[in-house]
């Protein structure tokens, strides 16, 4: 496998009317080429801001910490993405390395213009492409990702497709310019469960052909479990857990996954009641001091949970975790 | 109307007309609900689901006396009054509505910025004048709030203070105020983080059984239906394809369609993928429905038999109904 990503300490914070607030805080995880990994948490946990960082697409207010260090290998050599400035240099990576979908994909299209005319704009923007070249790559896109009557819906607007399909038409897009970072922001979480099911099987036939790296954002574990190499579990900010997939599914280390878990209703025995994690995900102005899962936690250990942030413990070779019950040296 | 079912849709239609059309001749219609026969029963916590599209919405709707009626009867029994939902006099539309109550979807749209939780609580009972002093309102409003696990305290908020999940609590201490007998519950959960989901379901089935309420779930989510639910039916394009008490539903789904729903289910478990069964294409618009059964575009058991003909569902003693003409055979391996 080859580096294709390395996150190294992304902090970034917002200036806001109310103050100052930590959206991510001391978050670092590494992607290969081929490797699909979830980023998992609840609204307001980070994911999205995280992922948005990789393409320097978060708005003007934005301030990233000094040690933040994101960096993209790409085929003639490592992109730092945090020292590009202006929108010539970025131009690189946005929408050419690396490309985003989105969870609503009618907020993604202009509706004024056809689909076709958005592909092969971006086509022409970042290829070298002629609009003749560009038209028959962006039907060829659409008839790949099983949009029947490609050269049709070329000509079409998104709000003459169904919502399946302009997740499709989205995807087509997305992948058009041969991105070797997709960014995939809850991709399925506005389709019925049926069509999500055909999108999955769509973006893993997808890494499989075009080799690319994926950080696949969404708060449904199941979904993870079905398509993602590795998990990244957020929470008001922080990586909380990382690992293999089957590790950090089948063996939860933190008290907050295995919260995710115990409150995801399970179709093979019906009579486990659901429980919830009590409590809400305290607002971003209000962070608690030490481990950030303090106030909703039921396996705190002592004061170190209130006072001291918890470091990974390894749990094995493949799987981390960052909680105060793996410290042999915490005060019990 | 027997006396332990609370609701009883028979022939239940409700069609939308369209633009254009000829000037003579019937005019164009989409079918959002066709030809529903249904049965409530008392203290049943019952789940209504299927893909968008597929009716629910309108179907619950239909039952509130929110939307058209266009053909049918609904019955409404709850052993003090007794309506025709169709035939209701402006009186007994004023009564059913202190009976009939409805949660909607996004609590963040649901809430009034402008008012105090106080008094979005308290308006039901003021606009139908259920109670005759603020006394004695703000009693009925405690004591709902503390039912749904209000502070107290809060009441004198407004909502934008609250998270996702204590606004849900607001909407719902807001629909059951007036301690109505049949409250229907859109996509309640839909919104909220699954941490939270699972404390909002917890909630409503505590509610549901302390008060003895009768429910209509509505849900495109098949794993929380499972859960929280004591009966359930599956619609699609209108119409009701299969309905079961929930265990045995989950256990033997007889139509081809709840099948694919159920496989569809994202499974928990890394090593059970590809295992589903997929279901091809998408739900065909309402507007353009196929011939014999609406299901036979995407069913991979269709026959020219299906294609020509609607299968209509089919009773049994055990509560099991499925309409397809094929669910038989298919059963058998």
């Amino acid at each position: 496998m080859t580096r294709l990503l390395d996150v190294e300490n992304l902090t970034l914070q917002f200036d806001t009317d109310e103050g100052r607030i930590t959206a991510v805080d001391d978050v670092s995880f590494t992607l290969e080429a081929g490797e699909v990994m979830g980023l998992v948490g609840e609204s307001g946990s980070g994911k999205s801001v995280t992922a948005k960082s990789v393409m320097k697409l978060n708005p003007s207010n934005a301030i990233y910490g000094p040690d933040t260090k994101v960096t993209l290998h790409l085929d003639d050599g490592p992109v730092d993405i945090m020292s590009l400035q202006t929108s010539t240099d970025l131009k690189v990576i946005r929408g050419g390395a690396i490309s985003m979908i989105f969870q609503e994909p009618m907020a993604s299209f202009a509706p004024a213009i056809t689909i076709g005319d958005q592909m092969t704009e971006q086509l022409q923007i970042h290829t070298d492409m002629n609009l003749k070249r560009a038209t028959e790559v962006s039907i060829e896109m659409l008839d790949r990702v099983g949009i029947s009557d490609a050269s049709t819906r070329f000509k079409q607007y998104a709000f003459e497709l169904s919502g399946g399909m302009r997740q499709r038409a989205m995807i087509a897009m997305a992948l058009s310019t041969k991105p070797k970072l997709l960014i995939a922001d809850e991709p399925t979480t506005a389709l019925d469960v049926t069509i999500q099911a055909q999108v999955i099987d769509l973006m893993k036939d997808l890494v499989t052909d075009f080799g690319m790296g994926i950080i696949f954002i969404t708060h449904d574990l199941g979904v993870i479990a079905q398509t993602a190499d590795k998990v990244a579990v957020m929470y008001l900010g922080r990586l909380v857990e990382q690992g293999a997939v089957r590790d950090v599914i089948r063996n939860p280390s933190h008290p907050y996954t295995k919260g995710l878990i115990a409150a995801l209703p399970q179709l093979d025995d019906l009579d486990v009641p659901l429980q919830a994690i009590p409590g809400d995900i305290p607002s971003p102005l209000e962070r608690p001091p030490g481990c950030v899962f303090n106030t909703r936690c039921s396996s705190i250990v002592g004061d170190v949970c209130t006072s001291v942030i918890p470091d990974f413990f390894k749990v094995t070779d493949t799987h981390q975790v960052a909680c105060h019950i793996y410290d042999e040296g915490a005060s019990k | 109307m027997s006396e332990d079912v609370l609701i009883e849709a028979r022939d239940l239609s409700v069609h939308y007309p369209l633009r254009g059309g000829s000037m003579f001749g019937p005019k164009p219609v989409v079918k959002a609900v066709e030809s529903i026969n249904l049965d409530i029963g008392k203290g049943n916590f019952f789940g209504l689901v299927g893909e968008s599209g597929s009716g629910k919405t309108t179907l619950g709707k239909a039952l509130l006396q929110a939307a058209p009626i266009t053909r049918g009867t609904v019955g409404y029994n709850d052993g003090e009054v007794k309506f025709d939902l169709t035939q209701l006099t402006p009186a007994d539309l004023k009564e059913y509505r202190k009976r009939a109550q409805l949660i909607f979807q996004d609590p963040y749209a649901a809430l009034s910025p402008r008012m105090t939780v106080r008094d979005i609580i308290a308006e039901p009972l003021e606009v139908m004048g259920l109670t005759s002093s603020r006394d004695e309102t703000d009693a009925r409003v405690r004591e709902i709030a503390e039912k749904c696990r209000l502070n107290l305290e809060h009441l004198r908020r407004f909502p934008h203070a609250f998270s996702g999940g204590q606004r849900q609590r607001i909407s719902i201490a807001r629909a059951l105020v007036s301690r109505p007998q049949f409250v229907v519950a859109d996509e309640s959960v839909a919104a909220l983080d699954v941490s939270i989901q699972a404390d909002v379901l917890n909630l409503l089935k505590e509610i549901q059984q302390e008060m003895g309420l009768t429910f209509l779930f509505i849900s495109h989510d098949l794993s929380v239906v499972a859960h929280i639910c004591d009966h359930v039916a599956v619609m699609y394009l209108g119409r009701l394809v299969e309905t079961a008490p929930t265990r045995e539903l989950f256990a033997n789904p007889r139509h081809p369609y709840t099948k694919a729903l159920l496989s569809a289910i994202p499974s928990l478990d890394p090593d059970d993928r590809g295992k589903a069964q997929k279901l091809e294409g998408e739900i065909p618009s309402p507007t353009n429905q196929p011939t014999g059964c609406k299901f036979h575009t995407r069913c991979p058991y269709v026959t020219d038999h299906c294609r020509q003909e609607e299968p209509i569902l089919q009773h049994s003693s055990t509560g099991h109904e499925v309409a397809c003409h094929r669910w038989e055979e298919l059963m058998t391996p």
